[in-house]
């Protein structure tokens, strides 16, 4: 079965879903704002001739009609790096302040960790860990290429990540996002349908809760985790956000996406999820001709530094 | 203490540069003061630069930048980015470190033409005679979008720039008239 016809129900124009799930998806970079500004960049790209255009929704993304930016100057120097719109979604919902401790529960191969480090100017500690030792060297590569100094990286399971030997007591925030089964990249790699299985769904979900279980227990009273996938799965989405809200004391918070979204859903099957489970946001392909993504924002509870009672 | 008192490196963990050279636990590890010394002595580059930059060694003789502190010893994958090779006659700058901190370089940068910057970044050696500075390690840099960007390193020598770029980095390029 193809398991996109699970989610026809859940669309407002289940005719454009699919469309938009069969065409590619648009070559779009970030620029790295560590290495030179849109403006700079774009200037660069004049004087190379490359064709692009703004992404309307954020102008430090830009598309690139005629396919890769890799043998580009602004690309060789840094300023650019390719990266789906929707991965640019976790950075933006965390929004990290410069000096903040930020963890990235699963980073390799590094575009969301860079942009994390983009936000924080750099600055403060960013822990970029990933369990699979053969794709932290592309972390490595990607985070060089960039210039991103603040970054510790780690191969650990996240599930049991420790952050003693950092000599770091909490996080002030940190980025969830889980291995999942990858629907939401069916535009880039159209195997993705064809290997999908309920089987699969139902052994990640597991790793999924624990990861984030793990990110909200090492965040600091008042602190922010992001949960993301690139799946449309409930049950990899809204059920696991869902089983961690009531095990621990955090609590979903609003988010403006800035780009077109649909909430998270309450119920599923015969399951109901959380009423606050709607503040998520579900980015399905024909709303702005990306990918496909989930994200959820959550606040850890208990007293936070100023002493104020989060989540209570 | 002496030479022989002191413990060797152990490649398997990063560990900090100790401030100056009286504070050398480690045998031929090089201090903070030195490599700041040295981005300033060859390049121009300022102290104030590295003010908030950790240094770390990671096998033997490769220094690594980090933009904050962490406790020393610590056994991880990567910190930071690489920036200098030491343990050997003359230090060399990395890829990474001038692409990083070679912006704020006033001395040993070598500005190339459109057509010198595209051979440069593919990897090719080129003569390069009108280079009346010192020989060794030098940060080739080309204007881009109105201001000079720095490509990678360089070895001058005998009249002749080699680039230094990485094979994994070099790339074949538009030349920008």
């Amino acid at each position: 079965m193809n398991p996109l016809d699970r989610y026809e129900r859940l669309v407002d124009d289940p005719e454009a879903f699919r469309g938009a799930c069969d065409r590619r998806l648009p070559s779009v970079v970030r620029v790295n704002e560590l290495r030179a500004t849109p403006e700079r960049t774009r200037r660069a790209l004049d004087e190379e001739g490359v064709t692009y255009e703004s992404v309307d929704w954020n102008d430090r993304l830009l598309r690139l009609p005629d396919g890769s930016p890799g043998t580009t100057w602004p690309y060789v120097h840094g300023w650019l790096h390719g990266q789906e719109e929707v991965s640019a979604l976790p950075a933006l919902a965390l929004d990290p302040d410069p000096g903040d401790r930020v963890w990235d529960a699963c980073a390799a191969p590094g575009s969301k960790t860079c942009h994390l480090a983009d936000v924080m100017d750099d600055s403060g500690v960013l822990i970029g860990n990933d369990n699979n030792l053969g794709r932290l060297s592309a972390l490595r590569h990607n985070a060089e290429r960039l210039g991103v100094s603040n970054l510790v990286v780690t191969n650990d399971d996240a599930r049991n990540f420790s952050l003693d030997s950092l000599g770091i007591d909490a996080l002030d925030g940190a980025v969830a996002d889980v291995p999942c089964s990858c629907e939401g990249t069916c535009r880039k790699n159209p195997d993705v349908l064809e290997k999908w299985s309920m089987g699969h769904v139902e052994g990640l979900v597991g790793i999924q809760k624990g990861i984030l279980r793990r990110a909200i227990e090492l965040t600091r009273p008042g602190g922010e985790v992001v949960y993301s996938t690139c799946t449309f799965a409930p049950e990899e989405n809204e059920a696991v956000v869902d089983h961690v809200l009531a095990e621990t004391d955090a609590e979903m918070v609003p988010w403006d996406a800035p780009l077109e979204t649909s909430p998270g859903i309450t119920e599923w099957e015969d399951e109901q999820f959380d009423a606050s489970l709607a503040k998520a946001h579900r980015v399905y392909p024909h709303q702005n001709d990306t990918g496909g993504f989930f994200v959820a924002k959550l606040r850890v509870g208990g007293a936070d530094d100023a002493g104020e009672v989060v989540g209570a | 203490m002496t030479d022989s008192e002191l413990a060797r490196n152990d490649g398997q963990q990063f560990d900090r540069l100790p401030a100056t050279p009286a504070d050398r636990e480690v045998e031929g590890r090089a201090s903070r003061e030195e490599v700041v010394d040295w981005w300033q002595e060859r390049f121009g580059v300022a102290p104030e630069t590295f003010e908030n930059v950790t240094f770390w060694e990671k096998g033997s003789g490769k220094i690594w930048a980090f933009n904050a502190d962490l406790p020393s010893p610590v056994r991880v994958e990567g910190l930071g980015i690489t920036v200098l090779r030491t343990r050997q006659e003359h230090w060399k700058p990395t890829t990474t470190g001038v692409k990083r901190f070679g912006r704020e370089a006033t001395a040993n940068v070598i500005e190339l033409e459109p057509a010198e910057a595209a051979a440069f970044a593919a990897g090719h050696d080129q003569q390069l005679d009108r280079w009346d500075g010192d020989w060794g390690y030098l940060i080739a840099a080309h204007e881009l979008a109105g201001e000079r960007e720095p490509i990678g390193v360089g070895l001058y020598l005998h009249g002749e720039l080699r680039s230094r770029v990485p094979k994994g980095y070099q790339e074949e390029l538009a030349v920008l008239e």
